[in-house]
């Protein structure tokens, strides 16, 4: 019997059990893939938002000023990726520099620090490349830029560490009140819980269902993005915006934490809650928004389309609370845009709400974050020389665009979540991440897994379950 | 501890090997070559079919055969060969930053450096197609090793996007292991393959051409399961309506290379972008003195027997700049005409040329009768006849040095105009 079932494993679900986990409880964590952070998480702008865009008195206005001050603190105990870059919020027009003027508002009525409105001339100071017909920007210096996934897993590792337990490949089935303990079917696994939240990103309405009244739906907005190479992630170095409509923020431009460029997102329906597909349309979209801010973008240098879905409702607020039907559910849905900023803010607030419902936090005496382990790509030739005195496998380089060696992988293999598929390794080294996107690091990471799980080539997944990437020996067979 | 080499040359494909083999011919006594894969040979090593060789050896042989005839002519050398090693970084004055599992961390300072680090395909997202992104989407090159080195078959039902020599020859590799090969997709009105590869690859075979049409969505949540196809107009913009769909569970991708020139960039030397790999002089001497390249990594060749030729250059001039002598003189500067899309050398230092100078490059489009006109200012240096000239087809001419020295303006110009008459 488990204090608290978590079912969704990514930056929501593992910030919450991890949050969980610095207290005597036993918490399981249910996913139904084979890694943790495999949805939204893994799929968005990677920004931290600043916190002028929510309406103020929202939920997702506090959590978001909240989230982002614990962000970078948080970033660098768990050794993840982070950069305070700040953004700017571009207008072209006298009827754009009133939109910023509003934004500036309600920045302020949200407790954002240190906003300020840019006139044309400061603007261009910050961003020489902008289009010079640009009329002026809010910029907020707080704005920063972050390692999404990099967080959940390295979240999701710290919960297992503190006691945790997690099941993967567990979609959950059903959920069934048993008299003041829930029994979750998922997967193979039978989980029972006193305690059940429902961070299940794009699916969360199904999983309330499955306990509670419906009383909300998911709406999935799908945002496509375009990654353009590391020789592009200069072009800016703040998130660029520009002034948002009706339909959203807009596109933004932003260096990323990797070092590449990220263009998108757009934001249109999704047909479902999985549907990542990216289309034509909304790679020109993009193409034709990104230009008009700065035209010296080259989407030519494109190593990667990704999209990712988000979890919109028709309330335009996060729902996190406890169920008004079932006992002890809560739900950290509609966790949209900015979700990932508020992130830390809502592990904090997830598990108030819990106790709020009953349940007993006590601090543990040992509570061990785990850090993510150094990269040997980020290290000095000092550390480099070390880590190779430890591990010689720190000599040798399996992605070559992005010097991942294979000391990075086997030390990602010994975390308490190792990566079982070729992607799994990519969002904890970045093998795969560069340029050639795996054409050649991806047989060598294959082969490495294969070799770790001492399982055969075929069964070794590019990323989910079902995602094979061999269909048998050649007629000659397996050379090695 | 810092070592010290008269050349350093980077990559132990075909080029690397021609070019530390020649500069060891040439005198240079300390000569290393760094490998960053588990064996010499390159590319060479999983292209297993036969084709390589015929200019260079004037037999037909395959791909590791090519690459082991210069292995074994690598190991009669004192050339220090260093497999499983990774160069990080290089710099201006000649230093190369190395790792691997036995020495570490090393840095190295060469008298003379040959860039040789080769190409990479272009991958779906440097073309952006649209869809779902599921796994069974492979490089033609990456489906290749797994093919022919490692034993395993990447797919059966397969569509391959782009008609470049990698995509053709896996096309029937892939058919000959059992797998159905749907179609051929070229987005161009011409294929970028040799014709020799489109007859004995795709023909022979009946797996269908399809000329001016592209994937335009790839459907698969796990797995592929579809591909759509469209014919292109005159643009290369998806007509709708054109549509075909490919129950498949395999996509290659054989649509284009790009040069590596990661380390070149951190040298900071001049990039061409027609090529996307180093401006170089005649002998393949790059904008950093005594840093030279060869190979695909300054652009990329068809035929590897002509890699092997260019690379000699680079590895001679190589040991010449590392044993003192420096290569200076007045420079012309080599300029496309029409219909051509690029030349390489770039830049010419004619005193340095011996008998002629050796002249790569390509044109624009598919053409018939044509003659290639090599002019001084208005002037016609010299002039060579060709029936057919396709963009998947290098060209190579010779001009005679004797030529070069009646040279009267700062530049030499390539052009390409239909034959008189014609």
């Amino acid at each position: 019997m488990f204090d608290v079932a978590v079912i969704g494993c990514g930056v929501v679900g593992s910030g919450i059990a991890c949050e969980l986990s610095r207290f005597r409880l036993s918490v399981a964590m249910v996913e139904k893939e084979n890694d943790v952070a495999c949805g939204t998480t893994k799929a968005n702008s990677a920004i931290v938002h600043a916190g002028y865009d929510p309406e103020p008195g929202t939920k997702m206005a506090r959590l978001n000023v909240e989230g982002s001050r614990m962000m970078e603190d948080l970033c660098r105990r768990l050794n993840v990726r982070y950069k305070r870059i700040g953004s700017l919020v571009l207008a072209f027009r006298e009827s754009e520099m009133e939109c910023v003027r509003a934004l500036y508002g309600r920045g302020l009525q949200n407790g954002v620090e240190g906003l300020r409105i840019l006139a044309k001339e400061e603007t261009l100071k910050l961003e020489p490349g902008l289009n010079p017909e640009v009329a002026g920007a809010l910029y907020a210096p707080s704005a920063a830029i972050v390692d999404p996934w990099g967080l959940a897993i390295a979240l999701a590792q710290t919960a297992v560490l503190n006691g945790a337990k997690l099941y993967l490949n567990s979609p959950v089935e059903s959920i069934e009140e048993a008299g003041g303990f829930y029994r979750i079917r998922a997967g193979k696994n039978n989980i029972e819980a006193k305690y059940v939240v429902n961070a299940a990103g794009t699916h969360a309405d199904e999983i309330n269902n499955l306990a509670a009244k419906p009383f909300f739906k998911i709406l999935p907005v799908k945002g496509e993005y375009y990654l353009l190479d590391k020789n592009q992630g200069g072009v800016v170095s703040h998130t660029i915006f520009h002034t948002p409509t009706a339909a959203g923020k807009g596109v933004l431009i932003s260096p990323t934490v990797q070092g590449n460029l990220i263009v998108g997102p757009t934001a249109d329906p999704a047909s479902g809650p999985d549907d990542t597909a990216v289309t034509a349309e909304g790679l020109q979209k993009i193409a034709r928004e990104a230009l008009r801010c700065d035209a010296s973008v080259n989407l030519r240098e494109s190593i990667r389309n990704f999209a990712g879905v988000r979890a919109a409702t028709e309330r335009d607020d996060f729902i996190l609370e406890a169920s008004p039907d079932a006992p002890r559910f809560v739900n950290a849905a509609a966790i949209k845009s900015p979700g990932l900023s508020a992130s830390p803010a809502i592990a904090k607030e997830a598990r108030k709400i819990l106790e709020g419902i009953g349940l007993r936090c006590e601090e543990k005496e040992h509570f061990t974050e785990y850090r993510r382990p150094p990269l040997f790509k980020d290290m000095t030739d000092g550390e480099r020389r070390i880590a190779f005195g430890r591990d010689p496998l720190y000599g040798r380089v399996v992605c070559r665009c992005e010097t991942v060696t294979q000391g990075d992988i086997r030390a990602a293999l010994r975390g308490p979540i190792p990566p079982v598929s070729v992607d799994g390794v990519k969002r904890r080294c970045g093998a795969g991440m560069g340029r050639c996107q795996g054409g050649f690091c991806g047989p060598r990471v294959h082969e490495l897994l294969s070799r770790a799980y001492r399982v055969p080539m075929e069964r070794i997944m590019q990323d989910k379950t079902g995602s094979y990437i061999l269909t048998g020996e050649t007629k000659a067979g397996d050379a090695t | 501890m810092t070592k010290r080499y008269d050349v350093v040359v980077i990559g132990a494909g075909p080029a690397g090997l021609a070019a530390a083999c020649k500069a060891c011919e040439k005198g240079a006594r300390r000569v290393l070559v760094a490998e960053r894969d588990r064996e010499a040979g390159g590319i060479l090593n999983q292209c297993i079919h036969n084709g390589f060789g015929l200019h260079y050896f004037k037999e037909e042989l395959t791909g590791p055969e090519y690459a082991g005839r210069f292995v074994d002519l690598l190991g009669k050398t004192g050339v220090e060969l260093k497999l499983d090693t990774m160069v990080v970084d290089i710099t201006k004055d000649k230093t190369v930053h190395a790792i691997n599992t036995t020495d570490g961390y090393m840095e190295l300072k060469a008298g003379a450096i040959v860039l040789a680090m080769g190409c990479r395909e272009r991958t779906r997202g440097a073309i952006a197609i649209p869809g779902d992104r599921p796994a069974g989407i492979f490089t033609a090159g990456a489906a290749q090793r797994y093919v022919n080195m490692e034993g395993w078959m990447v797919g059966k039902r397969v569509v391959v996007l782009g008609s470049g020599d990698i995509g053709l020859i896996m096309a029937r590799r892939m058919t000959l292991e059992g797998a159905k090969v749907l179609a051929c997709v070229e987005l161009m009105p011409y294929s970028n393959g040799l014709t020799r590869n489109i007859v004995q690859c795709l023909q022979d075979y009946d797996i269908p051409l399809y000329l001016s049409h592209t994937i335009t969505n790839i459907i698969g949540k796990e797995r592929v399961a579809q591909v759509v196809v469209s014919k292109v107009d005159e643009n290369r913009r998806p007509i709708p309506g054109s549509e075909i769909l490919f129950d498949c569970d395999t996509v290659l991708l054989s649509v284009g290379l790009i040069p590596e020139n990661e380390l070149t960039r951190s040298a900071e030397i001049a990039i061409d972008p027609r090529t996307n790999g180093a401006i170089v002089f005649e002998n393949m001497e790059t904008s950093a003195p005594g840093i030279f390249g060869c190979g695909n990594v300054v652009h990329v060749h068809d035929l590897v027997d002509f890699v092997t030729g260019e690379s000699q250059r680079a590895g001679a001039a190589a040991a010449r700049h590392a044993l003192g002598q420096q290569d200076t003189g007045g420079v012309l500067e080599v300029e496309a005409g029409s219909c051509v899309t690029y030349t390489v050398p770039q830049r010419v230092r004619r005193d340095h040329v011996e008998k002629s100078m050796e002249l790569f490059f390509r044109v624009n489009n598919v053409y018939h009768n044509m003659e290639i006109k090599v002019m001084d200012g208005d002037s016609q240096l010299c002039r060579f006849k060709r029936e057919h000239m396709a963009p998947g087809e290098m060209e190579r001419i010779a001009v005679p040095r004797v030529l070069l020295d009646k040279v009267r303006g700062d530049r030499i110009t390539v052009t390409v105009v239909p034959q008189e008459g014609a």
